[in-house]
């Protein structure tokens, strides 16, 4: 445990912006997949619309494809529109996860009805309703998603080491791989491990933040019965 | 502000594609609700109160109908810009948010001229809270409530921002006898105060009775009357209504009209000028019965119960609906069970006819 090793793994791997691209690509990605999430988990919990329930088992059954087959088609498409080598890239094909917005809107499902229509009653519009009632309902799952989704930002290898791997916007995991490995074949594993520990330290931290509502739940027993 | 219901009607589709039973939960209801007033919904469960509700609300909308505030259509206008309180059966408060905030959610949505700053929103919220008593519990969730109280909640939040027509589905259910009935007044006190007609649904006909300027008794969907009180009570229009109203309830008899005698069984209780001979089913008020040792009516005698002022007399009777006949007399009568039977006479405006078949009253005048 030498603090030097720790300077040491900071800069050779130039951990500042493999951790700048990290946390861009983590909490962006993040947040719009949660705003994406919410607004299509409420649609299929709570709006009426023709071939909802098609939709959604089509949806479902998108579940069934493994990712690995993506991979291909994804890598062509993405160089095709030009977005090799940028954040977008790294962003956007991730967006939309089937799975938790199954999640979410089981979870939007079971708040009760009665809910809904008494905040009619009291003056709120849909959006007004998801946003004051729906989404803190739920918090113990969207927060669930945040750190599984920060997760799948942190941990992700194959496709940014695929399509971003130029320096600007390499990612945390690739960057440990190249530091240490590149040049001699040699791996200084003090250093290396030093450079893990700074690099896990980050999600243990949201995660023992967080860990509390996963925790707690959110009562429900506003209503009777 | 008045309430106009014109030929309201709400039919649920069946949810089975093979059979074709719809559910006509509200059929062709007629009234006008008097600007002001307390009006009680009344019936057994399932029989459309809280469908009707609903559709006062705009929460469900009408097969078929209008419903008008005031002069102005509102069968199309949205729930949330009916200006409406409701305080649902389950009280549906916002789990998540406490006591304060679920008083303050309607205020907060206010829009336009309406919009208040944040203090006078608390003032608000802070009376609503003090006409039910929970100024205590506004910093609680309702988790941490009981069932009274969070029902008294749901009041507050309903009253909160002044509505031109309150709805209580059933407010009342979840509290304990002595609550019950001190809500109950409160409802009333805070209904006359405010002066907003308010629709109050129960299936528990004494409460109904007990607060309301007009009661409207249904079944099945279809409305059987309509009335004050006390007027459905001593003038039931049919068999149905006679039977909910009043505890202990009616005491039922098969019977029938020969040449002007109306018998219950072989007892001839009353004579009359102007009704035909036919069988008929015979409805008589606990209270209508009078102790009298050469009465026409004759009772075995099963029990004596004492409720204080009055005696409640359980007899059996051959041609009685109900297992039990049970009759109230003043306690000041000396009363002796030891015979073979009890002898009765009845009081005429006590007593009630209806047709065996329809159910419904037959009106005579007494000889
Ligand atoms: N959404 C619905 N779909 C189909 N049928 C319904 C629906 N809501 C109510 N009903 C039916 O309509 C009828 C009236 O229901 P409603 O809830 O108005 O009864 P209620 O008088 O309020 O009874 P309770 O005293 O038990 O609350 C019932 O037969 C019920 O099964
Ligand atoms: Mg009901």
């Amino acid at each position: 445990m030498l603090l030097s090793n720790y300077v040491d793994a900071f800069t050779t791997a130039s951990l500042g912006v493999l951790f700048k691209n990290t946390m861009i690509v983590g909490i962006v990605s993040t947040l719009l997949s949660l705003v994406i999430t919410i607004l299509t988990a409420f649609a299929f919990a709570r709006l009426e619309f023709k071939g909802k329930e098609l939709l959604f088992a089509a949806l479902l059954a998108t579940m069934m494809i493994p990712g690995e087959l993506f991979t291909i088609t994804n890598f062509a498409t993405v160089t095709n529109l030009g977005w090799r080598n940028t954040y977008t890239v790294l962003i956007v094909p991730f967006l939309v996860s089937v799975f938790y917005i199954y999640l979410l809107r089981q979870n939007f499902l079971q708040i009760p009805n009665e809910l809904y229509l008494a905040a009619k009653v009291d003056g709120t519009s849909d959006l007004k309703y998801l946003w004051k009632v729906m989404v803190p309902l739920s918090l113990p799952t969207l927060i669930s998603i945040t750190i599984l989704k920060m997760m799948g930002a942190w941990n992700s290898y194959i496709w940014p080491r695929l399509v971003a791997n130029d320096e600007a916007h390499r990612l945390i995991t690739n960057g440990l791989r190249n530091a240490f490995t590149d040049t001699t074949g040699d791996v200084n594993y003090p250093v290396q491990m030093a450079a893990v520990a700074l690099v896990s330290a980050p999600l243990f931290l949201v995660f023992v933040f967080l860990r509390k509502y996963i925790m707690s739940g959110v009562s429900r027993s506003g209503i009777k019965g | 502000m008045k309430i106009v219901l014109q030929n309201l009607t709400k039919i649920f589709p069946s949810r089975n594609k093979k059979s074709n039973e719809e559910v006509v939960a509200v059929n062709n209801f007629n009234f006008e609700i008097p600007d002001g007033k307390l009006i009680g919904l009344l019936g057994p469960s399932g029989c459309g109160k809280s469908t009707t509700l609903y559709m006062i609300s705009g929460l469900q909308k009408p097969s078929s109908g209008r419903i008008f505030f005031g002069d102005d259509d509102v069968t199309e206008l949205s729930t949330e810009n009916r200006g409406i309180g409701l305080v649902f059966q389950n009280y549906a408060l916002y789990p998540h948010l406490t006591v304060k905030q679920n008083i303050l959610f309607p205020l907060q949505n206010l829009r336009g001229k309406d919009k208040m700053d944040k203090n006078a929103m608390l003032d608000r919220a802070y009376e609503a809270a003090k006409l039910v008593q929970i100024e205590q519990l506004l910093d609680r969730k309702p988790s941490e409530l009981s069932g009274g109280q969070q029902q008294r909640v749901a009041i507050a939040r309903a009253l909160v921002k002044m509505p031109r027509v309150l709805l209580l589905d059933e407010p009342l259910s979840n509290l304990d006898a002595r609550l019950r009935l001190q809500t109950r007044e409160e409802i009333r006190r805070i209904q006359k105060e405010t002066g907003i007609t308010t629709v109050f649904v129960t299936h528990d006909q004494e409460e109904a009775m007990s607060i309301s300027d007009m009661i409207v008794v249904m079944k099945t969907g279809l409305v059987q009357q309509i009335g004050k009180p006390q007027e459905v009570y001593d003038d039931p229009a049919n068999l149905f209504v006679a039977k909910f109203l009043g505890t202990p309830p009616i005491n039922v008899f098969s019977g029938r009209v020969k040449q002007g005698k109306l018998y219950i069984g072989e007892d001839a209780v009353m004579e009359f000028t102007n009704v035909p001979d036919q069988e008929v089913t015979v409805g008589i008020r606990p209270e209508g019965f009078i102790l009298d040792d050469n009465g026409p009516l004759k009772c075995k005698p099963v029990n004596v119960e004492v409720m204080g002022r009055d005696v409640s007399i359980v007899s059996t009777h051959g041609a009685s609906l109900n297992p039990l006949v049970r009759s109230i007399v003043n306690a000041d009568n000396r009363i002796d069970i030891t015979g073979d039977f009890v002898r009765y006479a009845v009081k005429p405006h006590k007593i009630f006819i209806f047709n065996k078949e329809t159910e419904e009253r037959i009106y005579f005048e007494v000889k």
